[in-house]
């Protein structure tokens, strides 16, 4: 029973890392695959293992490449910091809410999960598009006399993964609030604090492993969103989830594809580290 | 009037010309259809320690939440040093509360917790660790500076607590069940210790307690609350001796409680027969109750006298019955004395000598008592 988790791991997680690693060392091929071997009898019983750097080499040479990455980074980073500002409040609110209430507003916040994430980003093209519900509405009231260009902007992007992405946020930071001692709040506030003060210096830094944790679970799938900004973001939205597509079904140029997601994975792993740590930090009770 | 130290001496409340530290002004707190507190007036001095006494959902902690400023009263006021507190939030009331569960802050280390209350007040530095350090060597603590609430046990945990709502040197102190959390030992230890420490400070405290032991010994006056409404007030000795009501007799202490009608009323004594006890009750005192009116004589279990002879004198305030039971603690014994009645009567006897066990099970005693130690109430 103990090895089932790693088998799955080595299944699902290892297997897949390496021939992923494998076809990024090798060389483009016209051929099914569309990637040459690394290992190959050429004869005089001798194996010639072939190591191509140049798949990585090439991501550094053409920016478009790097500014896929810092863009992804920016976007991931950005999209992070709207959901805690949006996603904050309304943790604290349900951890403070009665607890009838509460589980009323859980359910809410969980029930989008119900229908496919592809069917909620189209929905939102209906919402966003030139003669889509909101313009319409704002139209209809006389607020705007032109259709506002919203669907394939950055804008409807970051709408998109913020609305996708703050349950993740919600979710754990609401956990990390339910368990905190309203009371301390009190005893602040009988020390001298304002409530806004009492907010900052007690709630704030009590619910840090919170927040880490609801960030990262936002941050690392937004760095390599790809559906998202396809659909809404339009096509300068350069994001590493793209090019990784494009790469790989338009230029079937797979190594390279490869490569650009072995080079994404080295990217998050500090993140993921780091978001673990904090887990475990939070499992000790250590806060 | 002189500042008298620990208990205060002076007796304020006699003194009709003392001004009051706190007054409570018929307050009242609802929840809903529930009253949780119900027309509560209450005048406490400086340097008192007033303890609430009731058991759990009698309104003494409502109460204390007010006096806090955590609870918005629904009707009445609460002045404190004749500044009317309606209104005013608790961050800018001159109180300060230690709360039952410690409330101690998790992330800070016990300095920080003591020191937030000053750093809050953006007092310099300086004096700021000055004040935290005479605080934390006050309550012993000062080894523990640097441990965070988590790494403390749970007396330490009280000290730290009682010394973060002391160091901002408040003028009134709200404790909640401040020893609740200790266990048997250390809770009496504690006890003794928070009065030097309110004595040293001169702080006015305010504590509410389930534990009528506790009330006992901390307290200048108690404050006996039930449903809501206080009961009673007065002296711990004036609350045990002189209960004003049934209620108050039988929560503060044991009681052997007889029913009984007032057959003799005169004004400089009182004959009660009561069917329950089986006999007369004299009584060398008047009190003021309509003749023939049911009473309650409560008798405290150590005034009672047993004996395996009949003592000589009236038939008034004796009676025979069987020992049922024997509880043995060690400085003193517990007798449960059947009555002919089939009343239980409850006995203690301190342990004087240490071999001997004069009374045993099933023994046929006397019990009597002096005529000045019944106490009759009418409610």
């Amino acid at each position: 029973m103990v090895a089932l988790p790693y088998l799955w791991l080595v299944l699902f997680f290892v297997v897949p890392f390496v021939i992923v690693l494998k076809i990024s060392f090798s060389d483009v091929d016209l051929a099914i695959p569309p990637y040459k071997p690394l290992l190959e009898w050429v004869g005089n019983n001798s194996l010639a293992i072939k190591v191509n750097f140049n798949n990585y080499a090439f991501l550094f040479t053409d920016s478009l490449y790097l500014h896929a990455f810092a863009n992804s980074l920016k976007v991931a980073f950005l999209s992070t910091l709207m959901c805690l500002v949006i996603g904050y409040p309304m943790a604290y609110g349900i951890a403070r809410a009665k607890p009838s209430l509460r589980n009323v507003l859980l359910l809410l916040v969980i029930l989008p999960f119900w229908t496919s994430l592809l069917l909620r980003v189209y929905a939102w093209i209906g919402l966003l598009k030139a003669n889509g519900v909101i313009n319409n509405v704002l139209m209809s009231l006389g607020i705007i006399h032109e259709p506002l260009t919203m669907l394939y902007t950055p804008f409807a992007m970051y709408v998109g993964i913020v609305y996708s992405y703050l349950p993740f946020l919600i979710l754990p930071l609401y956990a990390n609030l339910e368990k905190m001692d309203w009371q301390l709040l009190e005893a602040a506030e009988d020390l001298g604090c304002r409530p806004w003060q009492a907010f900052y210096k007690i709630t704030l830094p009590l619910s840090r492993n919170g927040i880490l944790a609801g960030s990262m679970l936002v941050f690392i799938p937004a760095v390599g969103e790809f559906v998202i900004p396809a659909l809404l973001g339009g096509p300068n939205a350069l994001m590493i989830g793209r090019v990784l597509w494009d790469e790989f079904f338009s230029n079937r140029a797979w190594p390279v594809a490869s490569a650009v997601a072995i080079l994404l994975l080295i990217l998050l792993v500090p993140f993921m580290m780091w978001y673990q740590s904090v887990q475990a930090r939070e499992t000790a009770g250590d806060r | 009037m002189p500042s008298a130290a620990g208990v205060v001496k002076a007796q304020p409340w006699n003194d009709p010309s003392a001004r009051p530290y706190v007054e409570v002004e018929r307050i009242s707190k609802s929840f809903g259809d529930f009253k949780a507190v119900n027309d509560v007036s209450l005048k406490i001095y400086q340097k008192e320690i007033f303890c609430l006494l009731g058991a759990s959902g009698c309104g003494k902690t409502t109460l204390l939440r007010m006096l806090g400023g955590f609870e918005t009263p629904t009707s009445g006021k609460i002045l404190i040093d004749g500044e009317d507190m309606t209104g005013i939030p608790p961050y800018e009331r001159p109180v300060n509360m230690m709360f039952q569960s410690y409330a101690l802050f998790p992330h800070m280390n016990v300095e920080q917790n003591v020191a937030f209350g000053l750093k809050q007040d953006r007092l310099p530095k300086q004096e700021i660790q000055e004040r935290v350090a005479t605080m934390l060597d006050l309550v012993k603590m000062s080894d523990f500076a640097k441990r965070k609430p988590h790494q403390l046990s749970g007396g330490q945990r009280q000290r730290v607590a009682l010394a973060r709502s002391l160091v901002k040197r408040p003028k009134l102190l709200l404790l909640d069940e401040p020893l609740g959390a200790l266990d048997k030992k250390l809770r009496e230890h504690t006890q003794f210790e928070l009065i030097s420490l309110q004595d040293k400070l001169g702080v006015t405290f305010i504590v509410v307690t389930h534990d009528q032991e506790e009330a006992m010994t901390l307290a200048s006056r108690i404050g006996v609350m039930n449903h809501g409404e206080i009961v009673q007030a007065g002296t711990p000795s004036e609350i045990y001796e002189f209960p004003s009501s049934k209620f108050v007799a039988d929560f503060v202490g044991s009681v052997n409680m007889f029913e009984g009608k007032l057959i003799e009323d005169e004004p400089n004594y009182v004959r009660i027969a009561s069917p329950e006890l089986g006999g007369t009750i004299y009584v060398s005192h008047g009190i003021s109750a309509p003749p023939e009116a049911v009473v309650w004589v409560a008798v405290r279990p150590e005034k009672i006298f047993m004996s395996t002879v009949a003592p000589e004198g009236s038939t008034d305030n004796l009676v025979r019955g069987t020992v049922q039971d024997i509880a043995y603690l060690g400085d003193l014994s517990i007798y449960l004395v059947k009555l002919p009645t089939d009343k239980v009567v409850r006995v203690t006897q301190p342990n004087t000598s240490r071999h001997a066990e004069a009374i045993s099970w099933d023994q046929q005693v006397y019990l009597s008592w002096d005529a000045t130690s019944p106490v009759v109430v009418t409610r």
